[in-house]
């Protein structure tokens, strides 16, 4: 018989004095919660850009993000559920929660926001839908995919046939209260997944009322700056098919793509860099005033912060992944391919900053006395360390993309004004 | 104007809302007497460190009477060493929980090897008991999603093992490390003052298993148990108050190192 | 046709109800708020039940053992190990004498010296226990060839 394989002790190291209990027990799929969740409420919050405020140059960016969000929310729990030692409870928290405790509110909130995103999409489409599903109830030999196309687009219309210019006015009317109303709920289940970590009394890097507003801040930098970068690729996608197939009706000439795509970028990329100043200052806020009070923990998490983590914090977070793409993106004359290194190094930098809050929340003692160090697993030996370690984050980084291809039979995101 | 006659006519109407109220709860206690019964007791725990020679034998006892995997290094009480040189360094351990006890002088620094402190180099030293406090309010019953770990009638905290999803925010939300994942149930796993031998009038495993009588359990509703006495009578600490746990394990002899 | 701007409200609606109805059937009757709170005694009662009906191993009573082993029992009185419990040695009785009917006698040096490997600390009471340093002292070789746990004093020796 193998030994009985204790939890965390796998991918711990521990140093100096620790309690024998003390593991990493919140590895990188708590990691990748928050980032997952932060870039469902960054997008959402782009497309509403459009939606509420009227930005109209960010339309076509808008519906973009808005089915990229709705792609990206059944990813938002699937860490949760590779973190779960009992991932098949994972209903308990609907059957009976216990709103004392900050993830007890995820699955309403969740649900709630879910449920608000596909109205959204449903009122965005429905003039799409309709008419997709009145074409193919005409068409006479249909095939069997068809067949299932007609199925599925008949029963999301809901029976609701009417695209009169007055319906439609309704819907576009009723797309924007729900986009006004989603915007809270967007902040409100990030700003959430940082009162999990800030409201955590017994450790000491994580306790600050900043937390949430900080996790929503970078939220939306990591959002927008995913959407920017999903939305060049398309887009070059996009261009090769116009040029491949230069008599095909409905695509654009690839130079017509071409500038319309890049001043939709330089447009997000200003309001990337707004969120990304907002970000950046509560972060140093946050550590300034840490230094400045200096309470009983300060001394060990200046350790980490200062010493063990120094790399991880200074270089990975802040350098590479602030300043740099900070300063690609303020010079003037941005290209798509600058854009494209920016959005991966501020990718990059929000995971990192999530990586230094969740683990290097767990890098220290309860103690203060003796340190723990997060090994990652990279080759999984048992299911355990596929779930938790490399391979399963890639798992869940990847979902989201399969997701947006599904969803995107049904909702194109691309309709070109003059096709119909 | 109030006279005395409006005022106690005023009076006796007010009284009447509540005292109808006050009825209704009379009828749902006879109705559901479980739910109002009022044990008088709470289970509270007394460490003595100045008896504790760290033999462990508490740390042995406890793993086989709760059927905690004997060869795993979690553990639901354990024994922290701390040792104090001349030169003012503190150095502690707690190697396996101190499961096998404290038998060389060697330190243990974890990753770092180990440590030898010479005996004249010593100015202070000595053990600390260790076990779930069972918080007056336990933060990890607080941040509990699912209602899977709650605080019983008794003020003893326990783990609900076919409810509990194994999201790991009570170990998080526990600042003394208390809980652990159980490597068999793959769930929280804790301390519970071994509920099920008090339940049956016995005292907890570790108390019965030390030979010094370092270990102690009482009722603190009870003015006449002994432990009540000695928490009400001699200068006692607890651990980590500044959370605001209140918690119930209360030590003798404790000393400012101790963490 | 103008309602038709509610109608997957009404799906979202009726998902809910179908969620609240599976709940009613799912959760456990007992599981509501016991004690003095919803924060902490949200939970199933009857698991207070299943934790009281968790299996005792250790008796812990050394007046057990001394029914059927009063003559080890009267010795170990006379000594200064009288206090220490016969299982903390001998093992959990668990249903002893009849499941198991014999206990495995702990009889290794790495029993003894939890005590007494000396360890001078001088705020402990360890200070205070007679030790050796068990590298030095006949190292290999069981503790009780020479003394007898049940009277440990010089005159107990082998």
């Amino acid at each position: 018989m193998t030994p009985l394989e204790v939890h965390g002790e796998v991918w711990t190291l521990k140093e100096l004095f620790t309690y024998p209990n003390e593991y990493i027990y919140w590895t990188l799929q708590i990691v990748m919660y928050p980032f997952m969740t932060g870039l469902v409420a960054g997008a959402f919050v782009l497309s509403s850009l459009y939606h509420v405020f009227g930005i109209k140059q960010l339309k076509d960016m808008a519906r973009f993000a808005l089915v990229f969000s709705f792609a990206l929310l059944p990813v938002a729990p699937m860490p949760l559920l590779f973190h779960l030692q009992q991932p098949l409870r994972n209903h308990h928290v609907f059957m009976t929660p216990h709103f004392t405790s900050a993830i007890a509110a995820f699955g309403l909130v969740f649900a709630t926001y879910g449920a608000l995103v596909a109205y959204e999409i449903w009122f965005v489409y429905r003039e799409h839908l309709v008419k997709t599903a009145l074409s193919l109830r005409n068409k006479a030999d249909k095939t069997m995919s068809e067949k299932i196309q007609y199925a599925i687009n008949n029963l999301l219309t809901f029976g609701a046939y009417d695209i009169s210019e007055e319906a439609i006015k309704r819907d576009e009317k009723a797309v924007k209260i729900l986009a006004g109303i989603g915007i809270p709920i967007a902040c409100f289940l990030h700003g959430y997944a940082g009162f999990i970590f800030g409201s955590v009394k017994a450790n000491a890097l994580w306790m600050t009322p900043l937390m949430p507003v900080i996790f929503i801040m970078s939220a939306v930098v990591s959002g927008v700056a995913l959407c920017m970068l999903t939305y060049i690729v398309t887009m070059e996608l996009r261009k090769i098919f116009a040029a491949r197939k230069k008599s095909a009706r409905s695509y654009l000439s690839p130079d017509e793509i071409k500038s319309a795509e890049i001043n939709e970028i330089r447009l997000t990329s200003k309001y990337l860099i707004l969120f990304m100043i907002f970000a950046i200052s509560l972060e140093l806020l946050d550590l300034i005033f840490r230094g400045y009070t200096a309470v009983k923990s300060w001394d060990i998490l200046r350790s980490v912060i200062y010493g063990k983590d120094f790399v991880n914090i200074f270089i990975m977070q802040y350098l590479v992944g602030n300043l740099l793409p900070f300063a690609m993106f303020l010079l003037p004359g941005l290209t798509i391919r600058r854009t494209v290194i920016g959005t991966l190094l501020v990718l990059f930098g929000v995971f990192m900053m999530r990586w230094n809050v969740v683990i290097g929340g767990q890098s220290f003692s309860l103690t203060f006395a003796g340190y723990m160090h997060y090994v990652l697993p990279v080759i999984p030996h048992n299911i355990e360390t596929y779930k938790e370690g490399v391979l399963g984050g890639l798992t869940v980084m990847a979902t989201p993309y399969v997701l947006f291809w599904m969803l995107n039979k049904i909702f194109p995101i691309f309709i070109s004004e003059g096709s119909h | 104007m109030i006279t005395r006659r409006n005022l106690i006519k005023t009076g006796i109407a007010g009284l009447a809302l509540p005292l109808a109220s006050a009825k209704i709860i009379n009828a749902a206690e006879t109705l559901f007497p479980e739910r109002f019964e009022k044990p008088n007791i709470r289970w509270v725990f007394l460490v003595d460190t100045r008896k504790c020679v760290g033999c462990g034998l508490c740390v042995k006892a406890c793993k086989h009477e709760n059927e905690v995997p004997y060869d795993t290094n979690i553990t639901r009480t354990w024994v922290e060493r701390y040792i104090l040189t001349k030169d003012g360094q503190v150095f502690a351990d707690s190697p396996k929980g101190a499961r096998d006890g404290f038998i060389d002088k060697k330190i243990n620094l974890g990753e770092k090897g180990s440590r030898n402190v010479k005996d004249e180099d010593i100015q202070k030293a000595f053990f600390v008991p260790k076990l779930c406090n069972q918080c007056e309010s336990p933060p990890c019953v607080q941040v509990c999603p699912v209602g899977a770990t709650y605080k019983t009638e008794e003020g003893i905290v326990l783990v609900d093992r076919d409810w509990c999803i194994g999201c790991a925010y009570c170990i998080m939300a526990c600042p003394y490390g208390a809980r652990f994942f159980h490597p068999v149930h793959k769930v929280a796993e804790k301390c519970t003052f071994c509920y099920h031998r008090l339940k049956k009038g016995m005292k907890t495993a570790c108390v019965e298993a030390c030979p010094f009588g370092a270990r102690m359990i009482g009722n603190i509703k009870d003015p006449d148990d002994p432990v009540t006495k000695i928490i009400m009578m001699e200068r006692i600490a607890v651990l980590k108050d500044e959370y605001g746990t209140s918690p119930q394990v209360y030590y003798l002899g404790i000393s400012k190192e101790v963490r | 046709m103008k309602n038709y701007v509610l109608r997957p409200l009404y799906a979202i609606i009726a998902l809910v109800i179908v969620v609240l109805i599976i709940r009613e059937f799912y959760v456990p009757k007992d599981f509501a708020t016991h004690g003095e709170s919803y924060m902490y005694g949200w939970h199933r009662k009857s698991n207070e039940d299943e934790w009281k009906a968790f299996k005792v191993k250790y008796k812990f009573d050394n007046e057990y053992c001394k029914d059927c082993h009063s003559d080890k029992y009267d010795g170990l009185m006379q000594a200064p190990h009288a206090i220490i419990k016969c299982e903390n040695c001998h093992g959990p009785a668990l249903d002893h004498p009849t499941d198991p009917s014999k206990l495995i006698v702990d009889k290794s040096r790495e029993l003894c010296i939890r005590c007494h490997a000396s360890l001078p600390y001088p705020q402990s009471n360890r200070a205070n226990i007679r030790g050796i340093d068990p590298d030095k002292h006949n190292p290999g070789i069981e503790c009780s060839m020479c003394h007898n746990p049940h009277k440990p004093s010089l005159e107990g020796m082998k």
